[in-house]
């Protein structure tokens, strides 16, 4: 496990990752990437065990994350390369004809870290629902996590997979949902009022706790405890609040930057807000 | 000419679940996966033969493709079971970005194909699938013709890594092909030699095609009638073989013309050797209820409508 400060600096530079990349190519999610810069540095330097060097698509004896947000591929393909998945140097290509970092993540191209598309929004629970029962038949005691967005649960598909793995006692599952209560369209309360998701959750039959997605700490302190419930025969929902664009004045208490790039003066207003670190740009 | 016998009339589906437990047995990463459907679709025996490598989704068949993705990334061998209908039009987009386009290997397993589904009706019969299946990269389509056929590819596709949809029926169907044969996807099988024309059949048509070729011998017209089971990787050499030597041909399935066999061969010709083709297929329309074999007549899909085509591509030959 990392100290605080350090995963506060891994995630300083995440945003920047996020940033830089969504601006050099005028296109992609910067809003719930940079809300997610925490959660996922936490996730990837501290609590799954993985091995960054040795990908294999079948996670076998290793954690394994879905990411069924893929819009929010920015902080993904940062915190993959930056924790040793492939060379930080190819985060420029983001979004390039060519690249394996494609604007939703894919393992058409072969970048490791990836292990099914995604994108099309809802489809993330189900599959990880499927690797979490394979790792049961293969007697593989590790964990499957996945990330879904709030306005994600607009989507039929994660209620089917939320009754199958309560249904199938799917235990060894953490799915961790972002509350940012935005999406494209404007708030969730205004788009598709959602009520009370933690009563949803567990009139399902998961088990649920709460998490403040941007305090590393709380961060750390929720994952531990998500998987201290987990082998007790239901699934785990972490209800975690965030805020879109975190970390950029501009971007954050609005929607409007969910799927759209800084310009030139933008971005450099967003940099001087998110200062190199010492791992240095790629 | 060679004569094919039926030695009894078999659901194809039944073909599909016994071909499941035998690759059970063969291989314990196989895994089987159904939506409600256990006992029609003929994922049952299986369920029962193997309680621990069956997981029952419920009613919800996106969750089924994906779950079944999920299975297949740690090295299962995932067969995923409903009707036609709900394992295509309902879960396309599951089916293309989590099995296409992830190029997982889930073997999509479609009972009650076509308008042989009968009574149910339209709701149900679905003819679009071939189509909407072939379309999607990486996916390989099969559609086999009878009983034997349908256990065949069934452990065929086991072993074959890569999405896999497989397309068989609800109704007892004649079964005359091999019990022993071994099914190698993407190899198009002769069945009868013939000079006059070509006939290119898929499915259920394979036997009424068989039908046709008899009464078209006794008016002294030699057909050539190839079982092509595999849709997509389409066995193009055979089927320009058999053009180049006989320059006449003729389809037949169970499938709307848009999407199916006839529309994957006259790509193929019009780009290599453009021929005088006639396609017997359900023309952009519905089905609706009835016995299976009343509505074969009544969509224009059984020996004489073979017949009739074979016999308007001769005048165009």
């Amino acid at each position: 496990m990392q100290d605080i400060a350090k995963l506060n600096t891994i995630a300083a530079q995440v945003r920047r990752d996020i940033v830089r990349m969504v601006s050099a190519v005028q296109s992609g999610h910067p809003g719930g990437s940079l809300g997610n810069a925490d959660f996922m540095t936490a996730l990837y330097f501290s609590v799954l065990e993985h091995d960054p060097k040795h990908f294999t698509i079948d996670g076998a004896g290793q954690d394994m994350f879905f990411l069924s947000i893929g819009h929010v591929s920015p902080v993904w393909y940062s915190v993959l390369a930056r924790s040793g998945y492939f060379d930080v140097k190819e985060l420029s290509t983001f979004r390039k004809i060519h690249s394996r970092l494609q604007g939703h993540p894919t393992t058409a191209e072969g970048l490791p870290g990836v292990r099914v598309a995604s994108g099309s929004l809802g489809q993330g629970l189900s599959v990880a629902c499927g690797a979490a029962l394979a790792k049961r038949l293969n007697g593989d005691k590790h964990l499957v996590y996945s990330l879904h967005g709030d306005g994600e649960l607009q989507e039929g598909q994660i209620w089917e997979a939320a009754m199958f793995a309560a249904g199938r006692k799917i235990d060894n599952l953490i799915a961790t949902i972002d509350c940012n209560g935005k999406q494209i369209d404007g708030p969730v309360e205004e788009v598709m009022p959602e009520g009370d998701l933690e009563a949803k959750w567990k009139a399902f039959g998961w088990l649920t706790l709460y998490m403040n997605g941007n305090d590393m700490q709380d961060v750390l302190r929720g994952l531990a405890e998500a998987k201290s419930l987990t082998g007790k025969g239901k699934p785990v929902a972490i209800l975690m609040k965030t805020e879109m664009g975190r970390g950029v004045d501009f971007m954050m208490g609005t929607h409007v930057w969910h799927g759209k790039a800084p310009n030139a003066e933008q971005t450099e207003k967003a940099l001087a807000q998110l200062p190199v670190t010492e791992l240095e740009d790629y | 000419m060679a004569n094919y016998i039926n030695s009894g009339n078999k659901d194809t589906r039944s073909g599909f679940g016994a071909g499941l437990v035998e690759a059970g047995k063969q291989n314990m990463d196989v895994v089987a996966l159904c939506a409600d459907l256990n006992d029609s679709v003929k994922t049952g025996d299986f369920a029962r033969a193997f309680p621990e490598r069956f997981f029952q989704a419920g009613i919800a068949e996106a969750n089924m493709m994906g779950v079944s993705a999920g299975l297949a990334l740690s090295g299962k061998i995932p067969f995923a079971g409903t009707f036609a209908a709900f394992a295509t039009g309902r879960v396309y987009d599951q089916v293309r970005q989590s099995i296409a386009y992830s190029n997982t290997n889930v073997k999509i397993c479609a009972s009650h194909a076509g308008i042989t589904l009968g009574e149910d009706g339209a709701t149900h019969q679905i003819m679009e699938d071939i189509g909407l299946m072939k379309m999607l990269p990486n996916m390989v389509v099969i559609n086999p013709c009878d009983y034997n056929q349908t256990k065949a590819a069934t452990l065929a596709i086991a072993k074959y890594v890569g999405p896999v949809y497989l397309r068989f029926g609800r109704p007892s169907v004649p079964n005359f092909t091999p019990e022993d044969q071994t099914f190698e996807i993407g190899k198009a099988l002769k069945l009868i030699d013939g000079k006059d024309v070509s006939i290119f059949a898929t499915g259920h048509l394979v036997w009424e095609a068989l039908q046709a070729a008899e009464h078209l011998e006794a008016d002294g017209i030699s057909v050539e009638v190839i079982n092509i089971h595999t849709i997509k990787p389409l066995d193009v050499e055979a089927v320009l073989t058999s053009v180049a030597k006989i320059r006449a041909v003729v389809t037949a399935e169970e499938h709307l013309r848009n999407g199916g066999l006839g529309d994957s061969i006259a790509q193929l010709l019009s780009l290599h050797q453009p021929t005088p083709m006639e396609m017997v297929a359900v023309d952009d329309k519905f089905g609706e209820s009835g016995i299976p074999s009343e509505l074969m007549n009544a969509y224009g899909l059984n020996a004489a409508n073979v017949i009739e085509a074979v016999k308007k591509v001769l005048k165009r030959k």
